[in-house]
């Protein structure tokens, strides 16, 4: 019993942290259409960034609670800005191209963006300073921490304020708008290109502190960790149903879960034969799985084939 | 018409027997002029014509019947494992390639069939990420398969695999004919090569077949395609099975090669690389594609020794990484070359027209 509560915990975290990526993905899917093969990127630039700054203002002598709260603030500035160009120089002027064109122009970036992280943060894995002292705590034989509790309050809190500006905001209401049928909103008198960028900043931000938490949670960085989290976030996003908002958070605390109890499971299950390190598989596993069954993900919307 | 058969063949205007001659003779030729540079230059044009092959195979797959395939990969990697697995020390086997690559293709084939029948209902970006998935799924696969039985030797890879053999004659090593001395990649050169005009041959008969034009329609429209009779369900998994084929005879090929296969050389980097040139060339145009693998397989080769050098000339000293500096200009062309020729950079005139109708 208590590996099931330990898994579902570790789950929780690392669900919590797919489904701020996912978001990113989502939006600018569901306007656009485009798989953003870059935000994985852009969030591997936010956890280097908060690095960064951390230990700047740490040896300025500012105190690691605010020099963590500010650089968190950086990162989200830099990723919203990174967001922000990387839309307007890369994929707006291929609004019209082939479907294909604007892929390969994301894969073109996330080499681009990776390459420069390399060269200006090094090859090597950088330490993320540890912000607040690390405590455990037990509940029903399995154990948790106060960064584990910090970061599922924060995803959820920011989750919450997303919804927010979705659904009561004039922007949200323009964003809603321009998914369901951007020419027509257009017609309306909702611009759509300042939406799509927004879309890309809000998507930006939370990958800032998707950035963040990973780094705070495994501590360490990478200049080649976008890709895979990327890439299981993107995931978690087809699983809840891609464009859907609910679905993308739905998607990533399931991934997560899914991910952490299979791990925990699969050497039991096969009588050892198939080991924790077969992780990785799961997410993918579940995914051919429920678009075999669901095409259109688990909380997408059944349309009907256009002709 | 000289060759009224070559030209039915492939389906060539007339009047360019010349070009083909003089274009084949520059092609035989191309081995022994790199050996000037440095056998690493025969190894690079290897690699170019490698993946002139498996970008024609997926070509099947995105260019000609539209199923955006982010694993095609996973094919290439079963079919370099089979070769590794059937004729190396690790399982003491030791059959010869005719036997292998044939099996290397079919259990492709099989694969491809295995990712095709649960995704023919899912459309591009689903289809896109679960093949996406299924490529990574193999790769995991290949890198822990190493307990408790060793079949794949995980991280490790296979080492010494045989290179292909007909009876004495090895394909790795030298061999004198007459005055000249053959060295190991330049015979690989003259395999591949034929191998490859044998994938540009049945490509160019596939596209104006029954079947291309199946898989055209497919891709413009499946619901009219099915209306007007189509079996969808058949000609997709087709061009999955035809693709993935391909996929594997090309990494049975590399296994043989290298001589040394492990699961990094699979990643889906190497998915996404192909696509790129398939997409990058000019999507469903043979000599696009063609165009795209070589262009993309040479430049980073390329870039690698002119990073330094330039380097030197213009800061005094290497500043840079050179490694990621390539990877970085590489990046950089993708996006530049998408930006300025959207439909890649030698789109069939048909793609053009469309695009054109489409900016008006």
């Amino acid at each position: 019993m208590d590996t099931f509560l330990q898994q579902l915990i570790n789950g929780l975290v690392q669900g919590s942290i797919y489904a701020l990526v996912a978001l990113g993905y989502t939006m600018v899917y569901g306007i656009m259409g485009l798989i953003n093969f870059a935000h994985g990127e852009v969030v591997m630039i936010g956890t280097m960034v908060a690095i960064t700054v951390i230990g700047m203002l740490t040896n300025l002598g500012v105190p690691v609670g605010l020099a963590a709260v500010l650089a968190l603030l950086a990162a989200m500035l830099v990723c919203m800005a990174l967001g922000w160009s990387l839309e307007r120089i890369a994929y707006r002027p291929l609004r019209h191209a082939p479907r294909l064109t604007p892929l390969i122009t994301a894969i073109g970036m996330s080499i681009v963006l990776q390459n420069l992280a390399m060269i200006i943060w090094s090859r090597n894995y950088l330490i993320f300073p540890r912000i607040i002292e690390k405590t455990s705590h037990e509940i029903g034989g399995a154990y948790f921490s106060n960064v584990q509790v910090l970061i599922v309050l924060l995803a959820v809190a920011s989750m919450a304020g997303l919804l927010l500006l979705i659904y009561r905001t004039r922007l949200g209401m323009a964003m809603r708008a321009a998914s369901q049928n951007p020419q027509v909103a257009r017609l309306m008198g909702v611009n759509v290109d300042r939406v799509i960028a927004a879309a890309f900043i809000i998507g930006s931000a939370m990958g800032a502190l998707a950035g963040f938490m990973v780094g705070s949670y495994y501590e360490v960085a990478h200049y080649q960790m976008g890709f895979m989290l990327g890439l299981k976030a993107f995931t978690a996003a087809v699983l809840g149903g891609i464009g859907n908002l609910a679905g993308a958070m739905a998607g990533g605390l399931l991934l997560g879960i899914i991910e952490a109890l299979g791990a925990g499971y699969i050497g039991d299950l096969t009588g050892g034969f198939l080991g924790s390190h077969y992780q990785d598989i799961f997410a993918f596993v579940v995914l051919i799985v429920v678009l075999m069954f669901r095409p259109s993900g688990l909380f997408g919307e059944q349309t009907g084939e256009r002709a | 018409m000289k060759h009224p058969f070559l030209h039915a063949l492939l389906r060539l205007p007339r009047h360019s027997g010349v070009l083909a001659v003089s274009g084949s003779l520059l092609l035989l030729a191309l081995p022994i002029v790199a050996m000037w540079g440095g056998q690493a230059w025969v190894r690079i044009l290897d690699f170019a014509i490698l993946y002139v092959f498996l970008a024609l195979g997926l070509n099947i797959v995105v260019g000609f019947a539209g199923l955006l395939d982010l694993g095609y990969i996973a094919f290439y990697a079963v079919g370099a494992y089979t070769y590794a697995l059937l004729a190396s020390p690790h399982l003491g086997l030791h059959l010869p390639f005719w036997v292998i690559l044939p099996c290397g293709a079919m259990l492709a084939c099989l694969f491809g069939v295995l990712l095709g029948a649960p995704t023919l209902r899912l459309r591009g970006d689903y289809l896109a990420i679960v093949t996406l998935g299924f490529g990574e799924i193999i790769r995991i696969f290949l890198n822990n398969l190493n307990a408790p039985l060793n079949i794949t030797n995980g991280a490790q890879g296979i080492n010494l695999i045989d290179p292909i053999a007909i009876g004495a004659f090895k394909l790795s090593g030298r061999t004198d004919i007459w005055v000249y001395s053959l060295n190991g990649p330049q015979k690989y050169y003259y395999l591949l090569l034929l191998l490859c005009t044998g994938v540009v041959v049945i490509n160019f008969r596939l596209q104006h077949s029954r079947i291309g034009r199946a898989w055209q329609a497919i891709r413009e429209d499946e619901i009219a395609a099915r209306a007007v009779g189509i079996n969808t369900r058949n000609m997709k998994l087709l061009a999955f099975a035809m693709g993935a084929s391909f996929g594997g005879v090309a990494g049975g090929v590399y296994s043989a090669m290298q001589g040394f296969i492990s699961p990094e050389s699979f990643a889906l980097n190497e998915s996404i690389m192909v696509l790129a040139m398939v997409v990058l060339g000019g999507m469903g145009h043979i000599p696009g594609v063609i165009l795209g693998a070589v262009l993309l397989a040479v430049l980073p080769e390329a870039l690698r020794f002119g990073v330094v050098p330039v380097q030197q000339v213009l800061f005094g000293k290497v500043l840079v990484d050179p490694e990621s500096l390539r990877m970085l200009i590489f990046g950089l062309a993708l996006v530049l070359v998408m930006r300025f020729r959207p439909a890649g950079l030698w789109p069939s005139p048909e793609r053009q027209r469309e695009l054109a109708e489409a900016k008006s």
